[in-house]
């Protein structure tokens, strides 16, 4: 077991915990990120999982200005229109280097409306689609550009409404925001209503990975030329890989020679030791 | 002492991989390779009164070739490639051929008999036009002779000799383009004549030597001139007005223009819309065609014209071809039925009248190049040149079809494999050998071959005996899937059969007459499909392909669709749609009668099902919630997901309409990256196993669903060629998309790098090659992708107590838990194209087949590209066959699958499966054709061709002969035994 899975489990072990105590502490769990929170709307937190990533290469300590943004969720129930769902809150950093990046996301969810719960119902019972967008550009919302995302709305319902946001940065543009339920939603989906009409959030921010660079050997092979002079043999096969085929024919032949040679010695010994018993005269007729 | 292991294990391995390629002889038996040219453009014949007869052609594929008159077989052939487009070709000093290509920039010329490049020059334009040649014949310096390239308002001479540009002159007027050059006979001066804008013309003298001007008049002309002309003679042109329909008769003499404005309804009777001037080069002689026919027309004295001759409007004019100072001969020939009419005019007046029989898969005629040769009664003989509709290339001549080239096949477009009729009762599928003596020495020499003792003719008679004992060439269905049908689709919207065994035409069928006699004008095929792969229910019926395309040229212009038999090119259906066709969805569902269904996607995002049918709705819509569709614009950056709901507004009583609603979007910023590549997996692969089970006994599953897209983005900066961006300005961003939900599973941006990428998707990796400009060298990464959520699934005793959730369905609304694992190695070589083996049941390890920039296909084993490689790899990892890690991907001689042959301008390589698990059928294609099989981890499931059975025969005998004779030896001891 690698640390971080040990440490995943022991952090969710502390959550049912604390949970289960229902003691509600609005510290937030210490883990060494700061470009993401997750603020729940509504108590009871179902499953909450730190996510297994990376943080980008960036040098922390060039930034030198912060502000902060905010931009809307919006949803649509089925095939309604779009509607305000929530805030998204994020400090944008820009870099001395010209780049701008948002860390610090916050999340807080509008209360459902008894006509958007109206909704919400004919949706689980048809199986239809839950549609949330947000805006690509954080900054100057056109109008025009919404990343997009669905669910089976029957993948939601837990104990409450728990839902996931994983939103792909890319500097300031938002390039996708996946949307789905906290755990598994396998199919067959039952018809099952929410105990609690609210959201539970959890909102995670990701930047892309820089790829490795490609490992050189021009050392290495520089190194391995010494050896080359002293000439390289290919693997010697063992004796017996090399010549089983002609040892086994001739392991029988010796072999049944042996056995003969063998019998031969036997019948003599019989012939010798025992020349009273005349028995085998019978076969030469 | 680690060094000496690593190289010996490389040694190993390149022993082992010496072991996977072909002997010599081996070659021909399983592939084949077919050259063709394209789509003749330009055609030069050359018929000495000696030597070898031979017209040379360019084509649209830009191809450069020389053909046998007698035979069409290839002399010689170049492939220009698709940025060097040849624009002109022409002859000098009887011993080079001259081409003019990339708009009028470079020059080459070619050694007539042999093929090889003489020089090449490139000429300096400042604003590249349509340009032309002329090759000046009696420029007196020396023994050269000049070639004139005009380009705009430059004109440039070459020397043919040895390329070098003697002079050039730029005439520096706006607007002006040079549209004709002579030179009067006996004379120092070049007359070059040219429009400026519309509305002017000039001319200007040259001194031929040293392009010095000496003269030049303009004089604007009563209307506005198209670019339309036809040379008459050596000082007179004639212009087609802007409104096509009147002419203008324009005359250089001696340092003046004067012109004559001719209606065209003057020439031509009932003369009505817009006429052609059939670019020719005659004496005296032009031809218009106009709506209601074609016009031959001379001209005498100034400005006195005369009609001389009239043809079929549906007719094709040949270029002219100067018989005599006084006869100029024109070939006409149009198309009727099954049919070519040829006609050939001396002077108007018509002089030879053919019907020429021909296939009728070859539609109508769309060019013709006219030679004349001397009969053996001294008069004169005509053969022509014919370009067809469906590309092909024939030799027409005393009323036969000489020879035919099947040049569509240089432009395929789409290749999909299909079944061979299963045999039949009463046939035999093997060949018996005729007698006895023949067998046994046909197996002789096959030993003989096998011991190496046999002799050139031997191994000759050896090739031919393999040849004809395989059997590949029937036309049934065979044990091991080795025999199939690849259907191709060609530009022309042809569609050819070709059979796996040796190339051969099986079938063809031209798509295009019975539509355009329907009312679909111009039409355009687009894709083939597998239509009905016939399995269980339908046996007794045949096997289809669907073929779809457009009734127009623009997007929005009505589809439609042709099911055509696979079996004997017949066509069973065909379809005109009331909608556009924006997208083919072949879907995994099959109606009863095995059709497979497809949604055709139309612009306004509405999808409609075929086939039609109660049957095939149905179950449609039991699947339809499952169902979901991806679209990318590549122009907007940005994909989008979408459902299917019933019925759709524009054909709402239409029950065969869905329309779709978007689930999903991802939008790439338009400042930072731009979509290059899009990758995703084969619908058909067949993924063996789940699991991987790593070295240290730990299982990993693999991510495995059909839904993953790779998607490749690069910065603005760096969409242009290699260089045109710095390694601080370019990125290459990769993708893993799932298609269901728009969730990013994966992504990675590599700094410093830039397309253009190949990517091929398979199992659960990616591979995609692009360009590293921090390292200068292209570059391939390995992407795979394991699922975490499935790692608790190793527990034995969950297994035993029925806990595990193997059987669980896995579904993209779950949140994936995946990990990935990434490697980069460098790569020699640009890709054109890359692809990867498929194999029956995915047991068999993989290819990754790449076109090379050399027109090759380099099969790499997927092992070189595995993410696990490292520097010193264990012995477990050894013994599991990881190959220490190198920077650089060996390229292998051996693994060359096209081994020495090229497939000229390389496009598409698809990969195929045998019933044979271990081996692939590999069909690449370009100008040329290849086809080859291919075992990845060799032929572990059968015997080789080359298994000596004579070898096995002959132990088996003297293993009971020496039975036999051992059992009487000992019979014999054991009577002297018992007798002492």
């Amino acid at each position: 077991m690698n640390p971080s899975s040990s440490l995943l489990s022991l952090l969710s072990l502390l959550l049912l915990f604390s949970s289960a105590l229902s003691f509600q502490s609005d510290e937030f769990l210490h883990h060494d990120d700061d470009e993401f929170e997750g603020v729940r709307s509504s108590r009871d937190p179902a499953y909450v999982s730190p996510p297994v990533r990376r943080r980008p290469d960036l040098d922390l300590s060039s930034a030198s200005d912060s502000k902060s943004v905010q931009f809307t969720l919006e949803h649509a129930l089925g095939d309604s229109d779009f509607s305000v769902a929530g805030t998204f809150t994020a400090r944008l950093k820009s870099w001395t280097h010209g780049g701008q990046t948002l860390t610090k996301l916050r999340f807080t969810r509008n209360a459902i409306s008894d006509a958007e719960k109206g909704l919400f119902e004919r949706l689980l019972k048809e199986d239809d689609f839950y549609t949330i967008r947000i805006p690509s550009n954080v900054l100057n919302p056109s109008g025009k550009d919404y990343v997009v995302s669905s669910v089976r709305a029957r993948c939601l319902p837990r104990e409450s409404l728990d839902e996931h946001f994983v939103i792909h940065t890319d500097g300031v543009n938002v390039l996708a925001v996946n949307y789905g339920s906290a755990g598994g939603c396998q199919y067959p989906r039952p018809l099952k209503f929410p105990a609690k009409w609210s959201f539970s959030s959890y909102t995670v921010l990701k930047n892309g990975e820089q790829a490795p660079r490609t490992p050189t050997f021009v050392e290495q092979l520089i190194a391995s030329e010494s050896p080359l002079e002293e000439g390289v043999k290919p693997p010697e096969k063992s004796f017996w890989a090399k010549y089983w085929m002609y040892v086994v024919p001739l392991g029988f032949v010796v072999m049944n020679a042996m056995a003969q040679a063998t019998n031969a010695a036997g019948e003599d010994q019989n012939q010798g030791g025992q020349p009273a018993q005349r028995a085998p005269a019978v076969r030469r007729r | 002492m680690e060094a000496r292991f690593l190289l010996g294990f490389l040694l190993l391995l390149s022993l082992l991989s010496l072991s996977f390629s072909i002997y010599e002889d081996q070659v021909g038996l399983a592939d084949w390779h077919k050259r063709y040219i394209g789509k003749v453009k330009h055609a030069v014949f050359h018929a000495q009164k000696t030597g070898r007869r031979r017209v040379v052609v360019s084509t649209e594929e830009n191809a450069i070739a020389s053909l046998d008159l007698r035979t069409g077989d290839l002399f010689w052939r170049h492939v220009l490639g698709k940025d060097d487009v040849v624009d002109q070709l022409s002859l000098s000093l009887g011993k080079y051929v001259i081409t003019l290509s990339s708009r009028g920039s470079v020059l080459r010329a070619w050694n007539l008999p042999d093929g090889q490049m003489v020089w090449e020059t490139v000429l300096q334009n400042s604003n590249p036009t349509d340009s032309f040649l002329h090759v000046l014949g009696n420029v007196k310096s020396g023994r050269d002779s000049l070639i004139l390239a005009c380009n705009g308002g430059s004109i440039q001479a070459v020397s043919s000799i040895d390329g070098l540009v003697v002079w050039k002159k730029d005439l520096s007027v706006d607007g002006l383009k040079l549209k004709h050059v002579f030179q009067p006979p006996e004379s120092d001066t070049i007359y070059a004549i040219g429009f400026i804008d519309t509305s002017q013309i000039a001319v200007y003298h040259l001194n031929a030597k040293t392009g010095e001007l000496l003269k030049h008049a303009t004089q604007s002309s009563p209307v506005d001139l198209s670019s339309e002309i036809s040379v008459i003679s050596g000082d007179s042109l004639v212009v087609l007005d802007s409104t096509r329909s009147s002419l203008l008769l324009i005359k250089f003499t001696a340092g003046s223009i004067t012109h004559h404005h001719k209606l065209l309804s003057d020439i031509v009777e009932d003369f009505s819309g817009t006429a052609e001037l059939i670019p020719t080069k005659s004496n005296d002689i032009f031809v218009v065609k106009a709506p209601s026919s074609i016009a031959f027309v001379k001209v005498r004295g100034d400005d006195e014209i005369e009609l001389i001759g009239k043809a079929d409007p549906a007719g094709i004019v040949s270029d002219s071809l100067t018989l005599s100072e006084e006869e100029q001969a024109f070939a006409v020939a149009h198309h009727s039925s099954n049919a070519i009419n040829f006609h050939v005019k001396i002077n108007g007046r018509e002089i030879l009248t053919e019907s020429i029989k021909i296939e009728e898969h070859r539609g109508h005629v769309n060019r013709v190049f006219l030679n004349n040769y001397l009969r053996t009664d001294k008069s004169h003989g005509f053969r022509a040149l014919i370009v067809m509709e469906d590309e092909s290339l024939l030799l027409v001549q005393q009323g036969e079809v000489v020879w035919s080239r099947e040049d569509g096949l240089a432009s395929i477009s789409d290749a999909v494999p299909a079944e061979l009729p299963v045999e039949k009762e009463g046939v035999s599928v093997v060949e018996v050998e005729h007698t006895l003596l023949e067998w046994l020495k046909g197996h002789m020499l096959k030993l003989k071959g096998t011991l190496m003792l046999a002799t050139p003719d031997d191994m000759a008679a050896i090739q031919a005996m393999h040849l004809k004992s395989s059997g590949r060439n029937k036309m049934t269905r065979d044990h091991n899937g080795f025999r199939k049908l690849i259907i191709v689709l060609t530009r022309s919207g042809k569609v050819y059969a070709l059979h796996t065994g040796d190339g051969r035409i099986v079938w063809a069928y031209l798509l295009t007459p019975l539509l355009q006699s329907k009312r679909c004008p111009s039409p355009s095929v687009l894709t083939l499909h597998n239509w009905r792969v016939p399995h269980h229910n339908a046996l007794q019926e045949n096997p289809s392909v669907l073929l779809v395309g457009r009734c127009g040229a623009g997007l929005e212009s009505q589809g439609f669709l042709s099911i055509v038999d696979s079996y004997s090119g017949k066509e069973l259906e065909n379809l005109i749609l009331d909608h556009s066709i924006a997208e083919v969805v072949p879907l995994p569902l099959a109606d009863s009668s095995e059709q497979k269904l497809h949604l055709l996607i139309d612009n306004d995002l509405n999808a409609h099902l075929y086939p039609r049918g109660l049957d095939s709705l149905k179950v449609f819509t039991s699947e339809m919630a499952n169902m979901y569709y991806y679209k990318v614009d590549n122009a907007k950056g940005v994909v989008k997901g979408y459902t299917f709901k019933k019925g759709c507004s524009t054909w709402s009583s239409d029950a065969y309409c869905f329309s779709t609603r978007e689930l999903w979007s991802l939008v790439f910023p338009s400042d930072s990256e731009r979509i290059v590549a899009t990758a995703r997996r084969k619908m058909t692969e067949v993924v063996h196993t789940q699991a991987k089970i790593m070295t240290n006994q730990d299982v990993m599953y693999k991510y495995i669903s059909k839904n993953i897209l790779f998607v490749a983005t690069v910065s603005p900066k760096a969409t242009g060629g290699i260089g045109s961006a710095g390694p601080d300005e370019a990125s290459l961003v990769a993708y893993l998309i799932d298609t269901v939900t728009g969730r990013i599973l994966h992504r990675v941006t590599h700094q410093g790098a830039q397309g253009p990428v190949q990517a091929v998707v398979s199992e659960n990796w990616v591979v995609y090659h692009y360009f590293n400009l921090r390292a200068h060298r292209y570059e391939m990464t390995v992407i795979e992708i394991y699922d975490h959520s499935r790692a608790d699934n190793k527990d034995v005793m969950k297994l035993v107590l029925g806990k595990h959730n193997l059987t669980a369905p896995i579904t993209s609304y779950s949140r994936p838990e995946v990990t990935t694992k990434s490697q980069s190695y460098f790569f020699t070589h640009s890709v054109k194209t890359i692809a990867v083996t498929t194999t029956a049941r995915g047991i068999t390890s993989k290819q990754i087949l790449i076109g090379t920039i050399g027109d090759q296909v380099l099969a790499l084993d997927k092992r070189f590209l595995d993410p696990r490689r490292t520097a010193n790899p264990s012995q477990e990892e050894k013994e599991e066959g990881i190959i220490p890690l190198t920077d650089t991907l060996p390229i292998i001689p051996q693994s060359y699958v096209t081994h020495t042959l090229q497939v000229g301008d390389l496009r598409g390589i698809i990969s195929f499966p045998a019933n044979l698990e271990s081996t692939t059928h590999v069909f690449s294609y370009g100008v040329d054709l290849f086809y080859t099989r291919i075992a990845p981890s060799r032929t572990y499931d059968s015997l080789t061709d080359e298994f000596s059975y004579v070898l096995l025969i002959l132990t088996v005998v003297v293993l009971v002969a020496a039975i036999l004779v051992m059992w009487a030896m000992s019979k014999k001891q054991d009577l002297q035994e018992k007798w002492r």
